[in-house]
């Protein structure tokens, strides 16, 4: 069992996320950077898409009320255990009676923990993710508050380890995300598609896990905004009348009639997302082919991280 | 009919230019026959007016091949037979605060109130798809005479259950949310229900037809709905 001693602003339960909705609406919700949720569960010894936490701009205080076992990743926050100073991306032990606190991020968006045996809320439409805006899953479809205790699954040991420093982002680096153009490419003129592909887009303060709101040069369209309305990927890059682009994430609506000039690849996607508000991105093209082949070594990498012992 | 890459996960089959029944039966009948034959590395479909959205692993299947794939399927599609569709009816409460646009709505049609509420209950409507908001259903069916332009100005907030139209379609609001529609009534059923043993309530290709019923009605449908003793009329 967990104690929420102090929630943070939005700390949510998310697992791998849920599938096969989208066709009623309901998108999969899950963690925005699903790398960093990834070797979280990997340094607790779950299996990856096992139920932890997301939290965003400042992290939680928790209390383990029985010993655990719990690692801490993604948006860069001091972390103290009991006020001692703990290590991000390494598992950490808990006694019962420890308090794990995450400050406020200095770099990234959002952070993820990851506790052994996983956070232990009834599935919902097969998936313990939250998803706000529907109040659908997690802890009663709503964020984590002040005194909300926490069940665990059962956990098996995990030997201490570590995540090596190479393979831990720079959440600090100006990214480049990579596109695949389209579906509605064709429906801004040359100078709309320069503007996109050349220019330097803001990160808004409006942004969260629906969509990315950004803010730079005006990216026209050749023949109206709307479009009959259809699916919304994970990433696509909707530009309405404006001109301004967003780039819809986990709890996007599933359908829209704006257009989309092109979509994020996914493993880009924990880069827009942890990308601070006023931080700056730039967007490169790459064909469907290439996207699937850096996709699948993208998988492979992560796949293949080794994890180094720690000495406990 | 074309393949649209989205993204490195998903594609997108669009079938047609239009919103029409034949083209969204074909993008039903094109996710049924996905469904049907389990192709390797996909993960979910979901239809729209006239395309059909294809999320897929491609550490399974790359998007050219998943094309070819798809090709004969969107060739069958034209002549699939689907399961019967599910007719459900919806209680309605037409006018007053529960539908604050009726009498506008009816002045902008010249029509009688009477008249216009006769013609939307006695329509059948089909559920093109379900999208934006969990459990909204994308609806057409309503005579010609009820084709509206949408509100000049969308409300910020339109409670959930609202009943409404714009353009040539029918819409059901699923939760508060902003809206551009004409709303002539509401439904105290729930079209979304985060905490019910099945949330949504309506399916792409449903029939929906509305039942109109007067306000102490629509207040005890609405107690039962929220004791969870209520069971919506399905055929």
């Amino acid at each position: 069992m967990i104690r929420v001693l102090d929630p943070g602003p939005q700390t949510t339960v998310q697992d791998g996320g849920r599938r096969g909705q989208l066709r009623y609406g309901i998108p999969p919700s899950g963690p925005v950077d699903a790398r960093s949720f990834t070797l979280a569960n990997r340094l607790v010894g779950n299996p990856d898409d096992a139920a932890g936490l997301e939290f965003t701009l400042v992290g939680p205080r928790l209390r383990a009320e029985a010993p655990c076992t719990m690692a801490v990743t993604g948006a860069e926050a001091p972390i103290t255990i009991n006020d001692a100073p703990a290590a991000a991306w390494t598992t950490l032990s808990l006694h019962a009676g420890d308090v794990l606190k995450i400050g406020a991020v200095q770099a990234g968006v959002r952070g993820y923990v990851a506790i052994a045996g996983g956070v232990d809320v009834p599935p919902v439409l097969g998936s313990r993710a939250t998803y706000l805006r529907g109040r659908l899953g997690g802890l009663e479809g709503r964020a984590l508050r002040r005194d909300d205790r926490l069940r665990v699954g059962a956990g098996g040991t995990v030997r201490g380890r570590t995540v090596p420093a190479g393979v831990i982002p720079n959440w600090r680096a100006e990214p480049v995300l990579r596109v695949v153009l389209g579906p509605q490419a064709d429906r801004f003129t040359d100078a709309g598609l320069a503007a996109f592909l050349g220019g330097v887009y803001e990160v808004l303060p409006q942004s969260d896990r629906m969509g990315a709101r950004l803010s730079g040069p005006r990216i026209a369209h050749a023949r109206g905004h709307d479009i009959i309305s259809d699916g919304i990927a994970l990433g696509a890059v909707q530009v309405p009348g404006d001109g301004q682009p967003i780039v819809l994430l986990v709890d996007r609506q599933s359908t829209g009639g704006y257009t989309k000039i092109a979509t994020v690849c996914s493993f880009d996607i924990p880069r827009i997302g942890q990308a601070k508000p006023g931080q700056r991105v730039r967007f490169a093209a790459v064909d469907v082919a290439e996207a699937q082949r850096l996709t699948r070594a993208a998988a492979a990498d992560i796949e293949n991280v080794e994890l180094q012992e720690i000495a406990s | 009919m074309r393949f649209l890459p989205t993204g490195d996960l998903a594609l997108s089959v669009e079938l047609g230019d239009d919103i029409s029944v034949d083209v969204n039966t074909r993008v039903r009948a094109l996710e049924f026959l996905i469904e049907q034959k389990a192709l390797p590395g996909v993960v979910e479909t979901v239809p729209t007016y006239r395309a059909l959205q294809v999320y897929y692993d491609p550490r399974v299947v790359g998007y050219e091949a998943l094309c070819r794939a798809l090709t004969p399927l969107v060739e069958q599609a034209a002549a699939t037979a689907m399961p019967p569709a599910r007719e459900v009816e919806l209680p309605c409460c037409y006018g007053g605060e529960l539908g604050p646009d009726l009498e506008a709505a009816a002045a902008r049609l010249e029509l009688p109130i009477d008249e216009l509420v006769r013609l939307h209950v006695e329509a059948e409507y089909l559920v093109y798809f379900i999208g934006f908001t969990p459990g909204l259903p994308y609806m057409t069916g309503a005579p010609a005479r009820l084709t509206i332009p949408r509100l000049d100005t969308p409300r910020v907030k339109v409670p959930a259950g609202s009943v409404a139209i714009g353009g040539i379609q029918c819409c059901v609001y699923s939760v508060e949310s902003p809206g551009g529609f004409w709303l002539l009534g509401r439904t105290p059923l729930r079209l979304y229900d985060p905490g019910g043993a099945e949330p949504i309530l309506l399916r792409p290709g449903d029939r929906v037809r509305f039942r109109r019923v007067e306000r102490p009605e629509f207040d005890d449908i609405g107690a039962r709905v929220a004791a969870g003793t209520f069971r919506p009329v399905i055929r």
